[in-house]
């Protein structure tokens, strides 16, 4: 399992993905979209956990980008947030399995990222779950 | 005068929303950002009891971090707070330097959305100004706004605010074109806030600038 996170806060997304690796999962990350399509260029990922609001290249343009280069990854969105909005755009989203709100809960991240590469291995989409 | 104050009383609360959805977003980050170093110490604390070596200096990196945040997070509230504070009195005499500065910080995040740096030239002298400051610095935020949409290639936006012989100017240098005849500024709110301040407009197309032209004392 490999995944790539993606938040423009430099301090945030690097602690998050030392978290994961603690916990055994091989996790990449970036701070732009920019950054983040170079990164996938050279490796493949299982999912992206990508921050909505960024600046230049937002989240939910960065998966549209994404999905054309690497089709089947799935997609876990986090936003500070927590709009009816930003809600209903992630869950639009083709791939999108989860919406989690910032400060993120490390256990409740890796469930959702469990469960979404279960839902990979099934073949399945549609609509998100909370 | 009433039609005016409807505008800029509905637009003034656009704008108040605005820039506090703008610090809660950057609040919630904070917070995200110390909730994760919080827990990665908590991460090495079970590791330790477990008889895992920890370097003091990683729980030293992460203790700073948290602090930075903490400092990080101080700033911002004190902007709010001064932002807040604006409205306690309609007419206030201020420095003009510290007003912009306000603005300019409540504006980073719209800034680093647009790759677009802000920045405030140093006042040689302090240029006060009697006026209404939460009208003021809604009409600098608006002036903002357009310049960092129309910037150009250097994507920089410099602010100068100076005393002039019949009142005080601020000019946004952006290098970039508005068009004089724009049909879409001065927006309604803009013209709006213009007349309650006394003040005028002047687009510079050529030389990328545009300028506030505003009286020392709203009240002489």
């Amino acid at each position: 399992m490999k995944i790539l996170l993606v938040d423009d806060e430099y301090e945030l997304v690097s602690t998050l993905a030392e978290r994961l690796s603690i916990r055994g999962i091989d996790a990449d990350w970036a701070t732009s979209g920019k950054d983040a399509l170079a990164k996938l260029a050279e490796t493949n990922y299982d999912l992206a956990v990508l921050d909505i609001k960024m600046p230049k290249l937002s989240g939910l343009e960065l998966r549209k980008q994404i999905q054309t280069i690497q089709p089947n990854m799935r997609y876990i969105f986090m936003t500070g947030h927590g709009s009816a909005e930003d809600f209903f755009s992630a869950s639009s989203e083709e791939g999108a399995d989860a919406y989690l709100v910032k400060p993120v809960n490390i256990d409740d991240l890796i469930t959702k990222i469990h469960e979404s590469l279960a839902r990979q291995a099934l073949g399945a989409s549609g609509p998100i779950e909370q | 005068m009433h039609a005016e104050w409807e505008i800029v009383g509905k637009e003034g609360l656009i704008f108040f929303g605005k820039m506090s959805a703008s610090i809660s977003h950057e609040i919630k980050n904070i917070l995200a950002i110390i909730n994760e170093n919080a827990g990665l110490l908590n991460d090495f604390t079970i590791m330790a009891e477990k008889g895992v070596p920890i370097a003091p200096e990683r729980l030293k990196t992460i203790s700073t971090k948290i602090a930075e945040q903490v400092k990080r997070a101080d700033l911002i509230v004190k902007n709010m707070n001064l932002f807040a504070h604006s409205v306690d009195e309609q007419i206030q005499t201020i420095t003009l330097h510290d007003l912009i500065e306000v603005v300019i910080k409540l504006s980073l995040r719209f800034a680093a959305n647009r790759g677009v740096h802000l920045s405030q030239q140093p006042a040689v002298s302090p240029v006060h100004i009697t006026s209404a400051p939460f009208l003021l610095q809604n009409l600098i935020w608006l002036c903002l706004d357009k310049t960092m949409d129309q910037v150009g290639i250097k994507k920089t936006v410099s602010i100068i605010a100076k005393s002039v012989h019949n009142g005080v100017m601020i000019k946004f240098a952006y290098a970039g074109t508005i068009g004089e005849k724009s049909v879409t500024f001065p927006s309604e709110q803009t013209a709006a806030l213009l007349m309650l301040l006394k003040a005028e407009l002047e687009i510079n197309d050529e030389a990328g600038e545009l300028i506030l032209h505003l009286p020392a004392s709203l009240v002489a």
